[in-house]
């Protein structure tokens, strides 16, 4: 897959940086660029990744203090003024605490508002599962208009952040606040609503998104050994989903792993079983996340391992898809016989 | 040239009697709270906002939010009443396909410079244009009508921060005080009084109104302008269903259903 620019995790030493530098290098970019932009912080500058831009842009820059609602509410304003507006806070205040107001106000006015869900999934690591966001993705994808973007890494990040400021409409965008593997470079395609096709493979499909892209990617290795080929896809668009790679994979390749860090319900895999059940032949399909409960203290490293979301266990999870599909195809899936 | 007092009274009549027409054939809406705050919205468009009905967007227009979004049938037929659009589109309120929905909705509605609905929005929103107004140095003004039942918001009153920690003096906020909310009255749900008390103390210049008074309303808004580094609220006492005598100060005509004959007593009480 050398045309899609990927750094070669099997052989290099893979460095590491947390998606919120890649967030604040793109908003300084915009800003260098000349777009007439306005970040918001909800007192969370030092943690979710704008302390640079703040100093960098103090009149660009602008600390609402701890008023998530107010927050989205002036950004709407801000907005409906021809600003393109970035809000940032930690990801279960902004897409949690604030989102009746991101859908009133926002959504239904269908204005430019991008909504930065810092330091979410598991990444608020120590701090614990109050503080930590794995119901983002689904609640923000259920708004009508709402674009959902997971950045794999810093660079992927940086992109996304330039991308929505130029989508007309709202966008929420997910980082992370500690140390990722950067798994892309500057040469990797990014397109919001074009999912990536990382690897190549026949017998099985990973869909998966943010830092367990680098995870699908090192399981595919690990299940090349016993000879399977396992496509890997890059999809950090939740939505709109890519839903032509995404049922390309299931006529293709016949058995399904998607990989979050998030709730099992209304994520990624959501997005993906929904598309399949009305569009594709029975497709078996693993979502690999975290089901139904909140997360706990411990570093990042160490809750992806507790929560079953390392390399490991997306394995086990394509082993246990494809026998599901072996299972079909015993019984003639999609194929009728005439009775004598 | 400006309506005098009287005119504007007139004017307000009018508009009263599109909101009855206008909820009585919808078959629901919200009644009290729209005629609570005819008299404000008259004020506003016929005598204090700068706009050009047939620009609705004009750039350098004075922005009005209403964020007590439930008298969207005021504000509907203000708009037309001004020329924003045909008045017989106000018969369309509520039904299906209708530029009038329930609730303001400016991809739908000539006029409308926010979509609002949930409760306790609009002064964050209105904040927002401020905030941008001033570092385009754009003279234009923002208001924001609200409701009174709204206070219990904790988003208004953060709002309400913000707005005079940024010095907002563009932003200029109306309280629709008719004391009622859906459940009851306000003091004996979660009291509000002494709501300028509690504005003054976020550091707002308060300036208390008869809500229904022409001449104070303008000179209220006037008086806002006026007053710099600071943002105004105008706290107009009114009364809920005002100019219908049977739905005034009661609490359940917030939303109740009009029907014919109780229709044409109020119009008897508006003609």
């Amino acid at each position: 897959m050398a045309e899609m620019g990927l750094v070669d995790i099997q052989h290099s030493v893979v460095e590491t940086e947390a998606t919120n530098r890649g967030y604040e290098r793109g908003l300084i970019e915009l800003a260098e660029r000349g777009t007439d932009i306005i970040v918001m912080d909800a007192d969370l500058a030092g943690a979710s990744g704008t302390s640079e831009f703040r100093k960098r842009f103090p009149d660009r820059f602008m600390d609402i203090g701890l008023c998530e609602q107010d927050m989205i509410g002036t950004a709407a304003g801000l907005s409906l003024a021809g600003k393109c507006v970035f809000v940032t806070t930690h990801g279960m205040l902004s897409a949690g605490k604030a989102w009746d107001i991101i859908r009133s106000t926002i959504c239904y006015g269908s204005l430019n508002v991008n909504i930065c869900g810092a330091d979410a999934g598991l990444s608020a690591g120590a701090a614990g599962g109050s503080r930590q966001s794995l119901e983002d993705v689904a609640v923000m994808r259920t708004l009508p208009g709402m674009t959902v973007v997971v950045p794999t890494d810093a660079v992927e990040a940086q992109k996304a952040t330039i991308a929505a400021a130029r989508i007309p409409g709202p966008v929420y965008i997910r980082f992370t606040a500690s140390r990722v593997p950067i798994v892309t470079t500057n040469m990797t395609p990014f397109t919001v609503g074009q999912a990536g096709v990382y690897r190549q493979g026949d017998d099985v499909t990973i869909l998966a998104c943010g830092v367990l892209v680098y995870e699908s990617l090192r399981a595919a290795r690990m299940l090349e050994d016993d000879g399977l080929g396992v496509r890997v896809v890059n999809c950090h668009t939740i939505k709109p989903l890519d839903r032509a790679i995404v049922s390309r994979a299931a006529v293709e390749t016949g058995a399904l792993v998607t990989a979050e860090e998030g709730s099992t319900i209304g994520g990624l895999g959501g997005a993906v079983a929904e598309a399949l059940a009305q569009s594709s032949r029975p497709t078996p399909i693993k979502i690999v996340g975290i089901e139904d409960r909140f997360g706990e203290s411990g570093t990042h490293e160490e809750l992806l391992s507790h929560f079953g979301l390392t390399a490991r266990d997306i394995a086990t999870a394509v082993r246990e898809v494809l026998s599901r599909k072996k299972a079909l195809e015993g019984q003639g899936a999609g194929r009728t016989i005439d009775r004598v | 040239m400006s309506p005098t007092p009287i005119e504007l009274r007139e004017i307000a009549k009018i508009v009263r009697r599109d909101v009855l027409t206008m909820v009585l054939e919808a078959g629901s809406g919200h009644v009290g709270g729209s005629l609570s705050a005819v008299d404000i919205l008259v004020a506003l468009y016929w005598e204090t906002l700068r706009v050009k009905p047939d620009r609705p967007d004009w750039e350098e227009r004075d922005r009005l939010i209403l964020s007590k979004a439930h008298a969207a049938p005021a504000l509907y037929a203000a708009l037309a009443r001004r020329g924003y659009f045909d008045v017989k589109e106000l018969l369309t309120f509520r039904k299906l396909h209708s530029k009038l929905q329930g609730f303001p909705d400016m991809q739908e509605t000539s006029g409308i410079d926010a979509s609002v609905g949930s409760p306790g929005q609009g002064l964050s929103i209105a904040n927002g244009i401020a905030i941008a107004a001033k570092r385009d140095e754009k003279q234009f003004r923002i208001y924001c009508l609200m409701g009174d039942g709204e206070a219990h918001e904790g988003q208004v009153w953060e709002a309400g921060m913000t707005a005079a920690h940024h010095k907002l003096d563009n932003v200029c906020a109306i309280v629709d005080r008719n004391r009622m909310m859906g459940d009851g009255c306000t003091e004996d749900i979660v009291a509000l009084s002494p709501l300028e008390e509690k504005w003054r103390t976020f550091n707002w210049h308060v300036v208390e109104v008869d809500g229904h008074n022409m001449e104070q309303l303008t000179a209220a808004f006037s008086e806002a302008e006026s007053v710099k580094g600071q943002p105004t609220l105008v706290l107009a006492k009114t009364v809920k269903g005002k100019g219908v005598p049977f739905m005034e100060n009661r609490a359940e005509w917030h939303d109740r259903r009009v029907t014919e004959d109780l229709y044409e007593e109020a119009m008897k009480a508006l003609s």
